[in-house]
């Protein structure tokens, strides 16, 4: 519970993060500080430089534009949870939001600085893989954009590179006859996800699905996403059978995780169960 | 009874402690006061060849760095309870080991700094090498042939062997029964967790050569006399011990650790300086001791008409590498000799092998050997319910002890002739299912099964051995601890009229502060308000042996009600001196000392008081002063019983376990207040339900602590849980003349097995007659799953 000895510097700008970064090597940034502290303070992760970009008032906020919705990275969770343009537009990821911690962690964790973790365990990653979301990067050579299918890459992993600021992530506004939900099996001890359901259906006028996502927290070391499952759906009706049936026959997980309290079998069984519960409920809402 | 007793007014301490005010270990800053790190094993088996701090000691900032060898004058720590031959092989702890490990988290050296920062820097810089020995972690598997062997005198890693109860007449019973059932079970290992984690803060005086030690304790007067007797060998004038705010103990701020003499040690030899540590999280789940962890099997005979006829169990109680204070005594005779519960089984027999493994140490925690006890006998009488189709409440009822065979003395043989004092078992009982409507629940169950839903309703009724105490009980030579556990009392009426109360037993969450200001308040016609009471400090306050067991109330309470009446009799006598009456035509009510019949005319013991301070009219041969102190040791322990009802409702999809309702009917005797033992039915009821269905300490086959976090370790939370809803029977005990029997682990030792026989009757549908715990969602799913009646 006591950290190593480490420098600290604040940033007051984007640019000025990215300086620092480039002047201290192996420094780590610092926003919510709801993942990077526990490790240090475990001694698990010693930087020796601490980058604060907790006070960059740019990288804070909701708005919506276009059809689409951009959550600056230091938007905590419990304004995602709270943000009226998600309710309305985007009300999974104020669900999966709302899903994150207790409510001191939600009050000072980050959305962005949760996705540069990428805890697989953790309640955001399926969400805004389930949404098609797209996270906004930024660096010495200058800005990118990278799809969140194409942004987890192993646990704790990400195509976040060590001279860059995850500064936004863009999901898309919900349209047409569309119904989501998060439903989450939670870890008795930790509170995180030991099976975490993110599921997005779209309906046809005549109640026929016209599209489908599906994803998964807490199962794999990276947020899985279920496209078999809801590939079989489209065009379908979609009655509880229907569903049951694309579920069995099309879910299938491999390397899944496992701890003292859920085996990574139990884990795929647990999938199972809540792929039917979020798709049926989401086609609920829809 | 005046008006104080029985109230159920608001803690003194809450303002203190909500608004931040309380001074905690980690809150006492001294002048001049050093920080130390210890450097714990990662092995958990592992001779120590030598060990280097030379480059540690070089780090600026550090004051010392010191080793076992440094602390080879002190004595390894005493085991005090001595059961089953323990007093042929205790291997305890050192004060920093020497020559080897026994489990990961053993203190091997300590860096002491200017600040905590530096001391933990530091003790990356300290070089050991150890020698890695085999690991055994399971209590029957280390008694096994071929077995690492921990220490050379307790071969098979024997610690303690031990019996009670009749063999012969219950294997009779055994072969004469119409059904016999044998089951094995696990108690799991459970990691007690107070809010505050363990502390300590030492200082020596070179001028007075003497100590004082902070210590984050539940008995301080203990801590002195284990300390100076046993460790340091120098008299008990030598060493204070303070006990400040305590943040919640659960029985593991009982013993005595290597980090108390630690401190002292050091700071010795620092020249004086204060040295302060506290446990981090980490080294709370490591070092400081567990609870349970019993691998048992046993055999229950029954009747056809659900009569129990014999129980025999054998249990091997894992204590850890080391033994900790009162390690022999839990699985013994708090376990034991509990075995015969609330029911008149004719024949018992128990033997317990205590054993050695490289894993934390063992000892109480909340309930202590009772929760183990009672979880067995409530498993056993819903299997003999189970086997023959019996309702279990009913099997409950055709075992209780009748309320006309009070005083009883079960089969298990209590110890010395002790006798449960008083129950009205089937009351609880009728109680609870009256509450909870048990005819209608039953066809609500039928209802759910019918409709694919898999609802469960358990209940657990229990005994427990409180009041913890009787000196010719617990101090028996060959089982005992050798010593007394009677409580004190001091009792000081002050010229103003405000009242003083010492006690030798310690507050940690348990709220003596306003319970023990109600029985002095109550007695002397007075306000709660005006009585202020002390503790935790070996200066100022009697010696008593501390706050565990369910015994502050009905032993130190006791004390304290016994020195005001002595202080009643005085103000009698001074006040039939002011109202110019023989002192045997007045009496004392209200706060007042009258002549008989004459009340209009009185005095209050406010006036009594200044009379007796300022002494200079007194009746003849009366010395100044109300004050009193009394050394209570009682005849006998008291018993609370209750019957506990759980309805859960089980995800067959998941295997989650939802709790809808839990009921708790309680008899602790006679209430001082109320709201106090509302708190503590429910902290005991979710610490019990945690054992049922979340909780679990687990080693791997390393030694290491798996569970080691808050990350693993599954502490309850609010929202896993109902609004607990709690009512009572009273039947005043008669050992004490306040008729308490005491509630500080009654909800504990009821409600592991509540939920457990909860979801076993969910699962009945399946088959399954039996599940260990904790009944995690995984466990109850793959239950379901293998049954042949699942979903594959």
């Amino acid at each position: 519970m006591y950290p190593a000895k480490f420098d600290y510097y604040r940033a007051a700008s984007v640019q000025e993060a990215i300086q620092l970064l480039q002047d201290h090597e192996d420094a780590k940034l610092l926003a919510g500080g709801h993942s990077l502290i526990p490790a240090m303070k475990l001694r698990l992760a010693q930087p020796p430089a601490i980058i604060d970009i907790g006070r960059i008032a740019e990288l804070k906020g909701v708005s919506h534009d276009n059809g689409s919705i951009k959550i600056g990275a230091l938007t905590v969770h419990a304004d995602v949870a709270a943000s009226n343009v998600l309710k309305s537009n985007c009300p999974l990821l104020a669900e999966a939001a709302s899903n994150v911690g207790d409510r001191q962690v939600r009050h000072k964790g980050t959305i962005g600085g949760n996705i540069a973790h990428a805890d697989p365990a953790s309640d955001m990653p399926a969400a805004i893989l389930a949404l098609g979301g797209t996270i906004h990067l930024i660096g010495p050579s200058g800005s990118r954009q990278v799809a969140a299918a194409d942004f987890f890459i192993d646990l704790l992993a990400t195509d976040l590179h060590e001279d860059e600021l995850l500064t936004a992530i863009e999901v898309p506004a919900q349209s047409g006859k569309t119904g989501s939900c998060y439903l989450k099996f939670e870890h008795p001890a930790s509170g995180y996800a030991v099976c975490g359901a993110a599921a997005v259906v779209t309906l046809n006028d005549d109640g026929a699905c016209a599209g489908a996502s599906l994803c998964f927290n807490g199962v794999t070391a990276t947020p899985h996403n279920a496209s078999a499952v809801t590939d079989a759906l489209v065009g379908q009706a979609l009655d509880d059978a229907a569903i049951d049936k694309a579920v069995d026959a099309n879910l299938s997980i491999s390397d899944p995780m496992g701890d003292m309290h859920a085996s990574g079998p139990y884990r795929i069984e647990l999938a199972k169960t809540f792929a039917k519960r979020a798709l049926k409920l989401a086609r609920d809402r829809a | 009874m005046g008006k104080a007793i029985g109230q159920a007014i608001k803690r003194k301490e809450d303002p203190r402690l909500i608004t931040g005010q309380a001074k905690y270990l980690d809150d006492i800053q001294l002048p001049g006061m050093v920080h130390a790190a210890v450097l714990r094993s990662p092995y958990a088996h592992a001779k120590i060849n030598s060990i280097d701090t030379s480059e540690a000691e070089s780090l600026p900032g550090v004051v010392g760095v010191f080793t076992g060898k440094d602390f080879a004058d002190l004595n390894p720590l005493p085991c005090a309870w001595q059961a089953g031959g323990v007093n042929n092989n205790a291997n305890t702890p050192r004060t920093l080991e020497i020559d080897k490990v026994t489990f990961t988290g053993a203190g091997v050296a300590v860096v002491v700094a200017e600040s905590r920062y530096i001391a933990e820097d530091a003790l990356a810089l300290i070089h050991v090498d150890y020698e890695v020995l085999p690991v055994v972690v399971d209590a029957k598997k280390a008694t096994e042939p071929g077995a690492p062997q921990l220490h050379e005198n307790a071969p098979n890693n024997i610690c303690m062997e031990w019996s009670c109860g009749d063999e012969a007449a219950t294997d009779q019973a055994l072969a004469d029964a119409d059904v016999v059932i044998k089951q094995s079970l696990r108690n799991q290992r459970l990691i007690p967790t107070p809010m505050e984690p363990r502390g300590a803060i030492g200082v020596f005086s070179p001028v007075a050569e003497d100590y004082t030690v902070y210590m984050t304790s539940q008995a301080p007067h203990v801590m002195r006399l284990l300390m100076t007797a046993f460790v340091f060998g120098i008299p008990e004038n030598k060493l204070r011990c303070i006990s400040p705010q305590v943040g919640g103990g659960f029985g593991a701020k009982i013993f005595l650790y290597p980090e108390y003499c630690m401190v002292a040690a050091v700071s010795k030899k620092l020249g004086g300086l204060p040295v302060k540590w506290m446990e981090t999280r980490r080294e709370n789940y490591i070092a400081t001791t567990h609870g349970r962890d019993h691998v048992t099997e046993f055999e229950v005979a029954a009747k056809n008409d659900g009569t129990i006829t014999g129980l025999k169990v054998e249990t091997y109680a894992n204590l850890g590498g080391t033994l900790s204070t009162i390690a022999g005594g839990i699985p013994t005779t708090l376990y034991g000799r509990l075995l015969s519960g609330v029911y008149k089984f004719p024949n018992i027999y128990c033997k317990v092998y205590g054993t050695y493994t490289n894993t934390g140490m063992v000892d109480a925690y909340r309930g202590a050997g009772r929760p183990e006890a009672s979880y067995l006998v409530e498993r056993a009488i819903d299997l003999v319910a189970q086997k023959l189709n019996m309702d279990p409440a009913e099997v409950r009822r055709v075992n209780y002890i009748p309320p006309e065979a009070f005083p009883y003395a079960p089969a298990s043989n209590i110890l010395n002739g002790l006798k449960y004092d008083s129950g009205e078992y089937e009351g609880a009982l009728n109680k609870a299912l009256e509450l909870v409507d048990y005819k209608n629940l039953r066809q609500e169950q039928a209802a759910a099964r019918e409709a694919g839903r898999l609802m469960g309703i358990g209940f657990s009724s229990y005994v427990e051995i409180c009041g913890v105490a009787p000196s010719a009980w617990i101090g028996l030579n060959g089982e005992g601890w050798g010593a007394g556990l009677w409580e004190s009392a001091n009792v000081r009426v002050h010229l103003t009229g405000q009242v003083v109360v010492t006690t030798g037993s310690q507050s940690h969450g348990q709220g003596h502060e306003t319970t023990m200001a109600q029985i002095a308040a109550d007695l002397l016609g007075m306000d709660v308000a005006d009585v202020r009471v002390e503790h935790s400090d070996t200066l100022g306050t009697p010696f008593g042996y501390g706050t565990y067991g369910s015994r502050s109330a009905a032993v130190g309470g006791v004390a304290i009600h016994n020195s005001v009446q002595k202080i009643i009799e005085k103000a009698k006598k001074i006040g039939a001196h002011m109202l110019e009456a023989a002192p045997e035509d007045v009496t004392f009510e209200d706060g007042k000392v009258f002549v008989k019949g004459s009340p209009d005319k009185a005095k209050t013991i406010q006036e009594v008081a200044l009379a007796a301070a300022v002494a200079y009219d007194l009746p003849e041969g009366t010395e100044p002063f109300l004050d009193d102190t009394t050394y209570y040791d009682p005849p006998n322990c008291t018993y609370p019983f209750g019957t506990h009802v759980c309805i859960v409702e089980v995800d067959k999809d998941t295997g989650h376990v939802a709790i809808k309702r839990y009921l708790a009917v309680d008899d602790v005797g006679k209430k001082i207040n109320p709201l106090i033992v509302d708190g503590q039915i429910h902290g005991g009821v979710v610490q019990g339900l945690a054992q049922g269905l979340w909780e679990g300490a687990v080693y791997d086959d390393n030694g290491q602590l798996v569970s080691g976090s808050l990350m693993d370790y599954a502490l309850p939370k609010a929202h896993f849980l109902p609004m607990i809803e709690t009512d009572s029977t009273e039947t005043p005990s008669p050992v004490n003349p306040l008729g308490i029997k005491g509630a500080g682990e009654a909800g504990t030792i009821a409600s592991a097995q509540a939920v457990v026989n909860a979801v076993v009757d969910a699962l009945a549908p399946y088959g399954i007659t039996h599940l260990d715990m904790p009944l995690t969602s995984q466990k109850v799913w793959e239950a379901i799953h293998s049954s042949g009646n699942g979903r594959e």
